[in-house]
Order: C-alpha cells, then sequence, then structure tokens
C-alpha cells in the first residue's frame, strides 16, 4: 500500500467498548461517544496529510445550457496549482455514474442539466488558491430553455433533459422526460365511488427539502503505489459507491480501497456519490493525497433533495364513517438526474393509501426529469409526501361525515392482516388505531405558558420568540393529529443483504468479541447496537468495532431503516455461527467431563458456557486459550418481488413501520408567525434494542418533518431553475428555540419475522410530524392550506 | 504572516497564514485541532464555537489576524479548561496561565494517540461532556463541540439555567439529529450535578 499513508491522519481505527451490562434491550452509551465530545473523533473532513493538495469543484452557473467552450489554460498557469481536470480527461470508457440509471456525467459532457452541476476541478495548495483557479476557467454556455414542472415536462415540442434513453425504465413511461410510473389498481375504485356519502377531493404541493446534514460531503484520496487509491469518505454505503467509483477511475474494484470516516450526518443525502470521484481523479492525477471538503454553499449542490411533489386525491367515505375508495396522482420533481427516482416513485405509489383499509384504489406515481436540481433519497422516501396529502384528506373527510377526526383514522386504520394497494398482506403487528389514542390521551400541555407575574409574557414561549413581536395579542392555539406507514428495507425484489464478521478470542486472559462490517455509522447508533449483539450472543463484555471499509463484504446502505435490522441480523447471524464454532471447541476439549456439553442447549454468558439451565460448564477464557474463531457470513431478509408494472400488484415490502403525532401549535394570526408548542408521537418498534436511540432517532425525525411543516423549502426559481437559498442564511432548518417537547411513547410489538422482533424505526417519526403540524396550524386558524411548508404570507394572506 | 495567540491556556504560533484565513482555519489545518467544526462557515450553525477572550464566538467568522494576542478555548481544552474553573475559579476569561492550560500534543488527541485508540473512555471530561454522553445527547456528534462550549459557557454564568435560559444560550448551535431533547436533558443534567458537587 502507499508508502505516504503512514502520515494520513484522522484515519479511524478500532473502538473498543467495555461494559458489564450492555445487552440488547438496554440503554447503551455509544462507544464513540467520549471521542465525539473531546474532538478526537475524525470525520471526513478532519482527514489530513502533510503533503494533501485541496480539490475544488467548478460548477455550472445555469441551469440548461450547451457549454460551447470550455479554457482552463488561465487557471492551470496559476503558482500552486497542480491539475485542472475537465470531461476530457476522464481516464475510462465510462463517464457516468448513478445509483439506478447511470445518467450522471463525472464531470459535464457538452451539457449541464441543472445549476451547479460539476464542470472541472482544480488542485492546488492552499482552498484558496483552488477556489480562486476555479474562477479562472472560462466556460462558454448556450443557454437553452427550462424544463421546471410537468407542463413544461411533457409539452409537446419539449427539449428532452436525456436523449436516447435506454435504461429499463423507458419502455413503461410516456415521455421521455418521465423516470418512472408505477401505477396501482386494486378493486374498483369508480364502482366503489358509488357507494361514498361524502367525497373529498384535493389538491396539495410540497416544498423541496434538505438532508442539512451538519458534516459536509469531504474526504481524502491517497494515491497508492500499485496504482489504486485510498479514500477516506462519509457515506452511507462504501460498496455501492465503490461500484460507481472504480468503473470512471479505470480501475478494478479491488484498487479502491475505501474505509469509512467520521459520518456528520445523512439522512439520505449521502447515498449518492459526491466527492468521492473526484478527489479520487486528482490524486490520481496529481500522485499527491487530495482533501475536498465542500462548505455549505457547495453542499446545497452537492447532495440530492428531497423530490417536491404535487398531489391530487379523492377519498370517498360512507355516512358511517367507512372509506370507500381512493384516487391518486403524485407527480414527484426528480431534477435533471435520476438518483433514487424509480425508488421513490415505487414507494409514494405502493404507501399512497397510508395506513388504512381500503380495498378500491386507483393510483399513479411517476417522477419527472426536470433542469431543476436532482430529488433522491430522504428520510421517508417518497411516503413523506404522500403523508402529507393523505392526512389531510382524512380530517377533510372526517369532518364531513361529522366524526372526530382521531376516531375516523381508528375505525379506519390499517390492522394486521389488512391488504395494501399492492395486495400485499400487512403480516406483523401493525397498532395504527393504538398509537392514535395513545397519543389522544396524552394531557394537552397547558394554554397561556408565556404568562409570568404581573401579567407580562416571557416572549420566549411565544411565536416570534425574542424578537418580541407579541405579548399574547392576536395568538390562537390548534390541536392536529396524524399517522403514517413507512416501508422499511430495501423493496421491489432487491437482493437486500448484509454481510458480518465477528471474531472471538482471548486477549490479556478476557473472551473479546470483534465486529467488522461496513456499515455507515452516520450517527444513527448503529455500532452501539453492534456491540449489545455480540454482548447478548457471544456472552463477553468487551466489544471492539473495527471500522467499516471495504475489506469485508457489503452492508448495504444505512438508509430505509434498514441498517438495525439487516446488518444487526447479520451479526447476531455471525455471532451465533462464531457460538456454534466456540461450542465445538468446548465439546472437544471438555465433552468428556460433563454430559450436558452433549444433552443440552447451551448458552454463552457472563464469560461462561452455560446450560439452558444456568449451570456453567467452562469460562470461555480457558476454552478460547489460543483459539481464534472468525467468522464472515452473509444474511437476507424474507425475499421480495418487483410491482407489477402496469397492475402494481406484488409483495414488493420487507417491513412496515407505523407512528402518529398530535401536534399543539400557537399561531400569531397577524404576522403569520408559529410556534409549535408540543410535538406528541407514539410509535411501534417491536423491540427497542437500545431504547436510549430509539427515543432519540425518534426525536430527531419528529423535528425534520416539523422543518419542512414551517421552515424548510429550497426555492427553485421557475424561469432560471436556479436555486435561490443554498445557506442556512436562507434554508432554515429548526434550532432549539424552534423545537418543542417531545414526549415520546414506543410499544413494543414483536415482528415474529425479524431478529429480535425489531421494527426498522428511524423514519416514520418524519412522516407524520409534518401533517399534525398542519392540521394544527388548520385548527388555529381554519385556513385550508394545501401546502407545505407554510409560510407567514400564507396565514396572514398578504 | 505569523499569528500567535494562546489556545487553551498555551502560547502557540502559526506561519504563513493567509491573511484571509479564519481563526477556524489556522485551527484546524494548521495547528492540528479539527475539533471545531465546519458544517456552514457562515457563522450560521455555531459548529466553530470557540471561546475568545471568554466571549463564545464563531471562529469561522474570526479572521485568524483577529485572534493575534487573545485567547482561546477549543473543546479540545474544554476538560482542563473546567476543571481549572472548578479548583481555582476566575477562569472565565480563558486566562488560565501558560502553566496551566493543554499542551498543543494534548490537544491533538487524534494525533497523538496513533493507530491503538480505543474510545478515549477513563480520560477526565468536563461535566457537560459528560453530561452528553449520559444523556444520549450526541448522535452524528457535528454539532457537539460547538454545543459543548455554548453550554459550558452558559453554565458558568448561570448554574441552574430554566429551559428557556438553556434554550436562548443554545439557539445558535444547530443539531440536525437529536431534536434537541436530549441536549436540554445533558445540560439539565450538567446543571442538576454541578449543583450536587457545590
Amino acid at each position: 500500500m502507499a508508502g505516504t499513508k503512514t502520515t494520513t491522519t484522522g484515519a479511524p481505527t478500532d473502538v473498543t467498548q467495555k461494559h458489564n451490562k450492555g445487552g440488547i434491550g438496554e440503554s447503551t452509551l455509544r462507544p464513540d461517544g467520549t471521542l465525539k465530545v473531546t474532538g478526537e473523533f475524525a470525520y471526513s473532513s478532519d482527514m489530513w496529510h502533510e503533503d494533501m493538495l485541496w480539490g475544488q469543484t467548478l460548477r455550472s452557473t445555469v441551469a440548461h445550457a450547451e457549454i460551447v467552450s470550455i479554457d482552463t489554460s488561465e487557471a492551470l498557469a496559476m503558482a500552486g496549482v497542480h491539475a485542472v481536470l475537465t470531461y476530457d480527461d476522464l481516464p475510462a470508457e465510462m463517464k457516468n455514474y448513478g445509483l439506478e440509471i447511470q445518467d450522471t456525467p463525472v464531470l459535464a459532457h457538452g451539457k449541464v442539466r441543472h445549476h451547479g452541476e460539476p464542470v472541472a476541478l482544480v488542485a492546488a495548495d492552499h482552498p484558496e488558491t483552488a477556489r480562486r483557479a476555479a474562477a479562472k476557467i472560462h466556460i462558454e454556455y448556450k443557454e437553452l430553455p427550462v424544463i421546471t414542472d410537468e407542463a413544461s415536462a411533457l409539452a409537446e415540442d419539449a427539449v428532452l433533459v436525456h436523449e436516447g434513453r435506454d435504461d429499463e425504465y423507458i419502455e413503461w413511461v410516456s415521455h421521455p422526460n418521465i423516470v418512472h410510473n408505477q401505477p396501482i389498481i386494486r378493486g374498483n375504485a369508480e364502482e366503489a365511488a358509488k357507494k361514498a356519502d361524502f367525497v373529498v377531493k384535493g389538491e396539495y404541493t410540497f416544498g423541496m427539502q434538505d438532508q442539512a446534514f451538519l458534516g459536509p460531503e469531504s474526504g481524502l484520496a491517497v494515491p497508492a503505489e500499485d496504482g489504486g487509491v485510498d479514500l477516506y469518505v462519509a457515506t452511507q454505503w462504501l460498496h455501492s459507491d465503490l461500484e460507481q467509483i472504480a468503473p470512471v477511475l479505470g480501475l478494478p474494484e479491488e484498487k479502491v480501497r475505501m474505509t469509512l470516516s467520521g459520518v456528520g450526518g445523512a439522512f439520505g443525502g449521502r447515498e449518492d456519490i459526491s466527492m468521492q470521484i473526484h478527489a479520487c481523479l486528482l490524486a490520481l492525477r496529481t500522485g499527491k493525497p487530495v482533501k475536498i471538503v465542500y462548505n455549505r454553499f457547495e453542499s446545497f449542490f452537492g447532495h440530492v433533495h428531497r423530490h417536491p411533489a404535487k398531489l391530487q386525491y379523492e377519498h370517498g367515505a360512507t355516512k358511517d364513517g367507512k372509506l370507500t375508495h381512493m384516487k391518486c396522482r403524485i407527480v414527484l420533481d426528480g431534477g435533471a438526474y435520476a438518483s433514487a427516482s424509480p425508488a421513490v416513485v415505487g414507494n409514494a405509489s405502493s404507501l399512497s393509501a397510508g395506513p388504512y383499509v381500503i380495498d378500491d384504489v386507483e393510483i399513479e406515481a411517476l417522477a419527472l426529469y426536470t433542469n431543476n436540481p436532482p430529488c433522491g433519497a430522504m428520510r421517508g422516501f417518497g411516503a413523506v409526501q404522500a403523508c402529507f396529502a393523505y392526512e389531510a384528506q382524512m380530517d377533510k373527510l372526517a369532518d364531513k361525515v361529522g366524526m372526530d377526526r382521531v376516531e375516523f383514522r381508528r375505525l379506519n386504520a390499517m390492522e394486521q392482516g389488512t391488504l395494501l394497494p399492492t395486495g400485499q398482506s400487512v403480516d406483523s403487528p401493525a397498532p395504527v388505531a393504538e398509537i392514535l389514542r395513545r397519543v389522544k390521551a396524552r394531557p394537552l400541555p397547558p394554554e397561556r405558558q408565556w404568562e409570568v407575574a404581573d401579567g407580562d409574557a416571557d416572549v420566549r414561549e411565544l411565536p416570534g420568540g425574542l424578537s418580541n413581536t407579541t405579548h399574547g395579542e392576536g395568538v390562537v392555539r390548534g390541536v392536529g393529529y396524524a399517522v403514517g406507514i413507512k416501508n422499511v428495507g430495501f423493496s421491489e425484489g432487491f437482493d437486500d443483504y448484509s454481510t458480518a464478521k465477528v471474531r472471538m478470542e482471548v486477549i490479556n486472559g478476557e473472551p473479546v468479541a470483534t465486529v467488522h462490517t461496513a456499515m455507515a455509522e452516520v450517527g444513527q447508533g448503529g455500532i452501539t447496537v453492534h456491540a449489545q449483539i455480540a454482548r447478548t450472543e457471544l456472552g463477553v463484555q468487551q466489544v471492539t468495532i473495527h471500522p467499516a471499509d471495504t475489506q469485508v463484504g457489503s452492508a448495504g446502505s444505512t438508509s430505509a431503516s434498514r441498517q438495525t435490522y439487516v446488518t444487526g441480523g447479520a451479526v447476531k447471524n455471525s455471532c451465533e455461527l462464531v457460538r456454534e464454532k466456540v461450542l465445538e471447541i468446548g465439546r472437544r476439549k471438555y465433552g468428556s467431563y460433563h454430559p450436558a456439553w452433549a444433552t443440552a442447549e447451551l448458552l454463552l454468558e457472563g464469560g461462561k458456557v452455560v446450560t439452558d439451565g444456568g449451570e456453567a460448564l467452562a469460562d470461555l477464557a480457558e476454552l478460547l486459550e489460543g483459539e481464534t474463531v472468525e467468522i464472515e457470513a452473509e444474511w437476507r431478509h424474507r425475499p421480495t418481488v418487483a410491482f407489477d408494472k402496469r397492475t402494481g400488484q406484488g409483495n414488493g415490502h420487507v417491513q412496515y413501520s407505523f407512528a402518529a403525532h398530535r401536534a399543539v401549535v400557537e399561531v400569531d394570526t397577524e404576522l403569520g408567525l408559529v410556534k409549535v408548542i408540543e410535538l406528541a408521537t407514539a410509535q411501534d418498534v417491536g423491540k427497542a434494542l437500545n431504547p436510549l436511540s430509539v427515543v432519540g432517532q425518534i426525536q430527531g425525525g419528529t423535528t425534520q418533518g416539523l422543518g419542512v411543516a414551517v421552515m424548510e423549502e429550497i426555492i427553485v426559481d421557475p424561469k432560471t431553475a436556479k436555486v435561490r437559498n443554498p445557506s442556512f442564511t436562507d434554508y432554515l432548518i429548526p434550532t432549539i428555540l424552534d423545537t418543542p417537547t417531545i414526549p415520546v411513547d414506543y410499544l413494543e410489538l414483536a415482528d415474529p419475522h425479524a431478529p429480535y422482533g425489531l421494527r426498522g424505526m428511524g423514519e416514520a417519526p418524519t412522516l407524520s410530524s409534518t401533517p399534525a403540524v398542519l392540521a394544527a396550524i388548520r385548527n388555529a386558524t381554519g385556513l385550508e392550506l394545501n401546502k407545505t411548508p407554510v409560510r407567514p404570507e400564507h396565514l396572514t394572506g398578504t | 504572516m505569523r499569528v500567535n495567540f494562546t489556545v487553551n491556556g498555551r502560547q502557540q504560533e502559526a506561519d504563513d497564514v493567509w491573511e484571509g484565513e479564519s481563526l477556524l482555519y489556522v485551527l484546524r489545518e494548521r495547528m492540528g485541532l479539527p475539533g471545531s467544526k465546519n458544517a456552514c462557515e457562515q457563522g450560521e450553525c455555531g459548529s466553530c464555537t470557540v471561546r475568545l477572550d471568554g466571549v463564545p464566538v464563531c471562529s469561522c467568522l474570526v479572521a485568524a489576524g483577529q485572534a493575534e494576542g487573545r485567547e482561546v478555548v477549543t473543546v479540545e481544552g474544554l476538560a482542563d479548561f473546567a476543571k481549572q474553573r472548578a479548583e481555582h475559579g476566575g477562569c472565565a476569561t480563558g486566562a488560565c496561565g501558560s502553566e496551566s492550560g493543554t499542551t498543543l500534543q494534548d490537544a491533538q488527541q487524534w494525533r497523538a494517540k496513533g493507530t491503538d485508540s480505543q474510545t478515549g473512555e477513563g480520560g477526565e471530561l468536563s461535566p457537560v461532556q459528560q453530561a452528553f454522553i449520559d444523556a444520549g445527547a450526541v448522535q452524528c456528534g457535528f454539532c457537539t463541540p460547538g454545543l459543548l462550549v455554548a453550554a459550558d459557557e452558559l453554565l458558568e454564568r448561570n448554574d441552574s439555567p430554566s429551559d428557556a435560559d438553556i434554550r436562548e444560550a443554545l439557539s445558535g448551535n444547530l443539531c440536525r439529529c437529536t431534536g434537541y431533547e436530549k441536549i436540554l436533558d445533558a445540560v439539565r443534567l450538567a446543571a442538576a450535578r454541578q449543583g450536587e458537587a457545590v
């Protein structure tokens, strides 16, 4: 490997945690917690090499244009500049990458399709030199008309965002500017509508949300003596990156050695490649380590966003409150490149009916190619947009029927055995009515909490806060409810496996387990859970977590709420295989001393081999002396199938996750300012492997839902398709002042198909949070509010 | 240019600093102290919060030259800083004197430990650092260093803050993972422990 590697600092190392408790089900502290509070934990942007250069990306200043010419000579001539690369410098035949469709150019070729598309790269000895050199690259654009919405995308004379498509989706779409289209037909919505006493139709708009992870896209590529490269990077799925990186570098995968560096949050925004390939290209070209760190401005262009959507819904109900039918059409804006759009379409369509019993449905979801920023994965993945719309519909329909909004939902709530629109049975607990009951039963927070002695007001408790815009005048309270359903794991027939390597040995007289996976720890606490599983299954106290890298098999993506289920399942499985080997050694060494070795069910507990009756047979430290047991194995959940392209039928999903929210808001109706007072939630998590982390995930997910309810939206100019607010000054995410108390009530109804009965739980809180807040604001103001986020002007009509 | 300032109680200097470099850049890239974070580099997120002569500032908004001759405390020195304050009091300006404080080498913990770095457990932490771990206030951890510096400063001037006080003091620090609930828990916990210790 590279001789320079020894001077790379910030490379992750083993993390060891020793606890006498901390098995599954116990609140266990993070093994990386101390490193993170001392500043010692090295994130991808902390990587450093004494010999390194800084990489800079030059991005398009226009959304849709032909590139007439690129002149790099002035940039190349600058002192301190080591390389300037454009499309012409790409070394391999493969010039594109992509998660599902390889439609994304590493560097633009003759055309740019969205604002901020990478066109050229610079490597220089100081980041400011690199920035200035990038500014000296002269690009002449010839602008093209921009496609920004469904009407412009599907117009008869529409420019094609991608010409000559030959991907697997093209034969099923009616226009090449549609990435993917998924209809779902079950029953007969037209017939069933005749039974409806009440019909509610609505059109809803969901804004473009950004993941806004705090750790910017960054990493260090170190060229190696064998012609390959060592890449330290923050990502959600190392092996998926590798499959996309190696071909465009013209290298075999074994020469691109990836190690997960510290990841500062992800939320879907690191599923796609950002700086990975660019850093490798510059490192291989210059022969020097290259570090790339995006600033926040660039980060807004450096990753995909949540699909903005337009949703049309029709629901019917009988006068006694039973849903009769549902029709919907969901149009997602995929932007200029496909990213995860096809899978987002699959989710949006298959979960568009929500957690309700509706036997007659007519559904269509599609994603467009436009010249807007590319959109793809974000926490909730297609289910978020649908939930926002169907929950607004539920309130309207309950009001028409004349029922309490929560009771109306409970009457129609899905249960175990309910069929989804795809015809798939929900074959594990689905406590939808129960979680709604729980959030409603919780006492409401007291009114007028801002009041202090002498009739004065603590403005910090009021809408507008320290801006001191009201002392209670014009402030109205509202309460709203919502519930949602999210699938867990990769759906539609994807081979969604994980790999875990587990080793057991004796170190300093003590049995120690080492867990090595390629799972991306992005903050969710997966490594804590891996250590808990190893303690539970192998009866050890001390567990070492090896850094995630590509020297072990794929762990799949840290997304789709799947890692505890799938990589956790893989760790459990490998631990069980290791345990069998350990017991074999025990039988060989001690089998003749005690009959229980042959006859009893044996467990590893408290550093010993014990019978199921609790009798200790051997110390693991003695048993394993001089032995190392190591097993790497893949593990799979139940297989799924693709949805039928015409009818959408098929057992496409693995598992489901349900959450409900109750939002309490106070609205300053004069200024249109909203303060969320409380966001109570209830969720079934199957089994809380680490209760502390489970609650943290639910509160974090809830807050992201709050963000898109009242604050967060990437604004794209409809005339130019240019992003207008790429900064934390203009794109606002919730601060501690915007975020209310979030009481969490979690249920543990085991899913018999999943390891320990657990249920993937990271995304569901993001679904129902948004519509609950919107419902509360509607309740406070009486306004219809069919768009999220809600802005002051929507409330004041100004 | 050359810049001289005190970092975590010890005098440091950086050479060949370009005039446009921020204090954050000099700390991270020239002094090997990447604990202060670079989430936005525009003064909105608070992840780069350090004490400058005792005042919490976004180090991304401070030009390196503005730190000349001044006292800087970063997350890497927070444990020592809190200890000095507890033992001697009156250290709130960050001027704990050159004999105390944290050496640069000690502060570069990720480097000093080499390849056998374990969890770092067993080292001494400030009360607020320990509380963040115990309360589950750390997820991805990118906001944590800035929040710790800000929370420590709050507890220095207010030993029993109300929730509204905590929210106000930490309102310049963005966190995207936790929803802030466990950060509030952590600050309450640190305050309570601080109260018990007195």
